[in-house]
């Protein structure tokens, strides 16, 4: 049975308010656990992109849980089926829990090519058409520790008809049934947990069917998805996720895909969710970017208005970066400086001031940005660990803030005394 | 250190092969001590490509290169002057040797014209026309600090002959007289020269008993490792150690496959620079005692070994070969993994061959290393063979 052996052990529930607690016995030891909310480790193949184990390991206080995605997986099939013992060890990992997505959240693919009984997966050499029955063969050569059922998610399209939504829950449902029952037959896949995947697009009605329906399954948790940055201003997903959240049991976790800008996580925690995918510093680092917003909540008031004048001051305008396709998601945030920007030649302070990572405890702006405009490598490995580094500590702190009621307030320091973004993006990203 | 003597540069022969020209030696430094034979990474714009100076310090790296010429462009020398240096800029605590900038003359020809004055360069950046004289040369690595720096010299490709060859050793000559004068730092940093004259061996004993008049700290063997017949590559360099004086250290420039570190090693170099192992590795080849491996080869799909059983470094000790293949489709890490493991081959390959020289068994080492690098004898490299036979080894 894909049972629930992890425990969502929850410490405050607060209705509109987020919850926050633990995600205990996960994996097949059942000995680690995860914070909620959270994000998970966003990988390629296993590995932190740009990063080898090395310098990865100059960051601390990673999550417990990797993720893998299929799009990068399918491709080698054969390679894991003859490996024999899985994704973790095929990559070197150890003391790691393993979930295993169907698509890499930083790279949208390809649309049109989902049918009634497949969906597809981009890998290196092409398009690799997946069933049901090839879906779970992937699973058993992967062996993550949990994984997210087979879904048709294809509603993130402006314009998406609501027959077409309607098919994408009724497919979502039929493939998670299907995925359930090989999953029961099969040995290779004792212990390990199967999330539902609740779709249904921009339609209320759907999003609540498929909400029902996948509860009805016996699934770990949940990913919530075809709500992904771009497919929809926020106000609408928040709306759509409180419904949903209505609709799940609340003792298992909700995990919400394509989802990671820190406003819309902050938004979509207060509408229930616990976890999500760590993606977007990844994309900030294949901008040239930095994340630098504050979430330090400990600083005078006055203070921190000063310094978050400063840092918008230096933000620049929006810019976009020439090398990237406009039509992904490659535009800056408020929440990231672009190093690239002249005004950080000769800029020597660290990328955030009392960052403790690796790159800001040995490295100046200056030199970054002579890395970027000379294209170096070393580039990408820097941002990548200040990035990710910047990034989780922001779960911790959002944890914390929840702990002592102090969500407001760091709200107001991530977000700006508006409380809202300085750019308005969602409608250059709606651009398919 | 260093500092306590008169000089940025000390060096202590401690042993020397009693058959061959071969020398392992403590070369004391500014930043730190480095044991020779050396061979150093190249990190042409400030940063090892992909690799952290932590790392870099972690593989055992004592001193790799910096590259004036670039450098000089972006982010320029005022910066790097203001960053403390290049150390201070790419924080990179061990020693630094730059380049000069001349064989950009030979790497960049179209966008070069050579006169006296020195080096016209048109920038390929910004269009703009630059001179790199040899004091332009000498003022910019004094910004950027490093503790071994290159004269500028006129530099010609190897495969030239005729009388531009006798013409840009003269002028080395000269433009070494210069770059002397304009060393603004002579008790931090040290000016090598460079011996030129090309394929021809009155040249370059005319270069090398005019240069070694000179009082600089140590000496390069230039002009070579252009793609010059290794027949003639290896008569130069043995000429060139003959007539180099033997507490100096010998910098032999641009030469890094395994076979000719060796082989040079056995006529007399100390010192080794080369981008070849560090530039392969970001197409997938990894280097191994046994020649080379090509990771993204489809036969290393499922080959579930790490690169090289006995290696030691981390790519080794995590990965395998066949994790690294399907890696090089999905991220840039794949690249970094073998740059790390051809840099510690590179350095694993140098601390072998001073290991035997101390112990006194170098020659030993060079049939075993031969034996295990080509399968057969008749696959030794001519060269090699009348090279190494030369300084009294003879190969099975």
């Amino acid at each position: 049975m894909a049972g629930s052996r992890m425990k969502l052990e929850l410490s405050r529930v607060v209705q509109g308010r987020g919850r926050l607690g633990v995600l205990k016995e996960l994996g097949k030891t059942g000995q680690c656990s995860l914070e909620v909310p959270g994000c998970l480790l966003h990988t390629h193949l296993g590995t932190v992109p740009h990063l080898t184990q090395e310098t990865l390991r100059t960051l601390s206080n990673l999550p417990s849980v990797t993720q893998v995605t299929l799009s990068n997986i399918a491709e080698h099939q054969e390679v894991l089926e003859e490996f024999k013992d899985g994704v973790t060890k095929f990559a070197g990992l150890h003391d790691t829990v393993l979930y295993c997505s169907l698509h890499d959240p930083a790279t949208p693919c390809p649309t049109g090519y989902t049918t009634n009984k497949t969906v597809s997966v981009w890998g290196s050499g092409g398009r690799i058409e997946l069933t049901v029955a090839k879906f779970m063969a992937l699973q058993k050569t992967v062996q993550p520790d949990w994984y997210q059922s087979m879904a048709d998610g294809e509603t993130w399209l402006n314009n998406t008809s609501r027959k077409r939504v309607r098919k994408s829950v009724d497919r979502t449902l039929a493939h998670l049934d299907e995925c359930l029952l090989v999953h029961q037959q099969s040995q290779e896949l004792e212990g390990v947990e199967v999330f539902g995947v609740v779709e249904g697009g921009d339609i209320l009605e759907e999003r609540v069917r498929s909400s029902r329906e996948t509860a009805k399954r016996p699934v770990a948790g949940f990913c919530l998805d075809g709500l992904q940055t771009g497919s929809m201003d926020q106000a609408l997903r928040t709306q759509l996720i409180t419904a949903v959240t209505k609709e799940l049991p609340e003792d298992k976790p909700r995990l919400l895909q394509g989802v990671g800008r820190p406003d819309e996580v902050l938004a979509c925690v207060e509408a229930g969710v616990d976890l999500f995918e760590s993606f977007f510093p990844f994309q900030v680092t294949e901008r040239g970017c930095a994340l630098s917003f504050s979430f330090d909540i400990s600083l005078d008031p006055e203070l921190a208005v000063l310094e978050l004048d400063e840092e918008r001051g230096t933000s620049g305008e929006t810019q976009q970066n020439g090398d990237l396709n406009p039509d992904d998601q490659s535009l800056m945030t408020s929440f990231e400086i672009n190093l690239k920007d002249q005004r950080y030649k000769d800029d020597f302070r660290p990328l955030v001031e009392g960052c403790v990572c690796y790159c800001c405890q040995n490295h100046q702006r200056a030199y970054l940005h002579h890395l970027l405009v000379t294209n170096e490598l070393l580039a990408g490995v820097l941002l990548m660990i200040h990035n990710t580094a910047h990034y989780h500590a922001f779960f911790s702190a959002l944890r914390e803030a929840l702990a002592n009621d102090k969500l407001d307030v760091l709200k107001t320091r991530v977000l700006g005394e508006s409380g809202g973004r300085q750019k308005d993006l969602t409608d250059t990203d709606k651009s398919e | 250190l260093a500092g306590r003597t008169l000089s940025p540069l000390a060096l202590r022969v401690v042993a020397e092969c009693p058959v061959t020209k071969a020398r392992a030696c403590d070369l004391t430094l500014p930043h730190c001590a480095v044991s020779t034979p050396v061979f150093m990474p190249v990190g042409t714009q400030g940063t090892l490509k992909g690799i952290t100076v932590d790392q870099l310090e972690g593989l055992g790296c004592q001193i790799c290169l910096g590259n004036t010429y670039h450098l000089g462009m972006r982010p320029g020398p005022d910066l790097i002057e203001k960053a403390n240096g290049l150390h201070g800029f790419m924080n990179w605590k061990r020693n630094l040797l730059t380049d000069s900038g001349g064989f950009q003359m030979v790497s960049l020809v179209e966008l070069s014209e050579v006169t006296e004055e020195g080096v016209k360069f048109k920038s390929p950046y910004d269009g703009k026309e630059i001179l790199l004289s040899p004091e332009k040369s000498i003022s910019i690595q004094n910004s950027l600090g490093s503790d071994i720096m290159m004269q500028l010299d006129d530099v010609v490709s190897s495969t030239v002959s005729g009388p531009r060859v006798e013409e840009a050793m003269h002028r080395s000559i000269r433009w070494l007289d210069r770059c002397i004068a304009a060393n603004k730092n002579s008790d931090k940093q040290n000016l090598f020269a460079i011996i030129q004259g090309g394929l021809n061996a009155e040249l370059r004993k005319v270069c090398l008993d005019e240069m070694t008049q000179r009082d600089v700290p140590g000496f390069a063997i230039g002009g070579l490792s252009g793609g010059e017949e290794k027949n003639d590559f290896w008569r130069m360099v043995t000429l060139s150690t003959d007539h180099l004086p033997r507490e100096k250290p010998r910098y032999l420039m641009g030469v890094g496959y395994a076979v000719d570190l060796v082989v040079c090693v056995a006529l007399g170099c100390d010192m080794f620079d080369c981008v070849f192992p560090t530039r392969t590795a970001r197409f997938g080849s990894a280097l191994v005692p046994w020649g080379s491996l090509q990771v993204k080869q489809k036969q290393y799909a499922k080959d579930f070994q790490p690169i090289d059983p006995e290696c030691q470094c981390h790519t080794c000790k995590k990965h395998s070969r066949a994790y690294l293949h399907a890696l090089f489709k999905s991220d840039t890490a794949a690249m970094h993994h073998i740059t790390v493991h051809n840099i510690a081959y590179q350095l694993s390959l140098m601390r072998s061959v001073r290991r035997s020289i101390v112990e006194g068994c170098f020659p030993e080492f060079i049939r075993t290393f031969m034996k295990r690098l080509f399968p057969s004898r008749d696959l030794y490299p001519g060269w090699a063979v009348d090279a190494l036979a030369s300084v009294n080894v003879t190969l099975e």
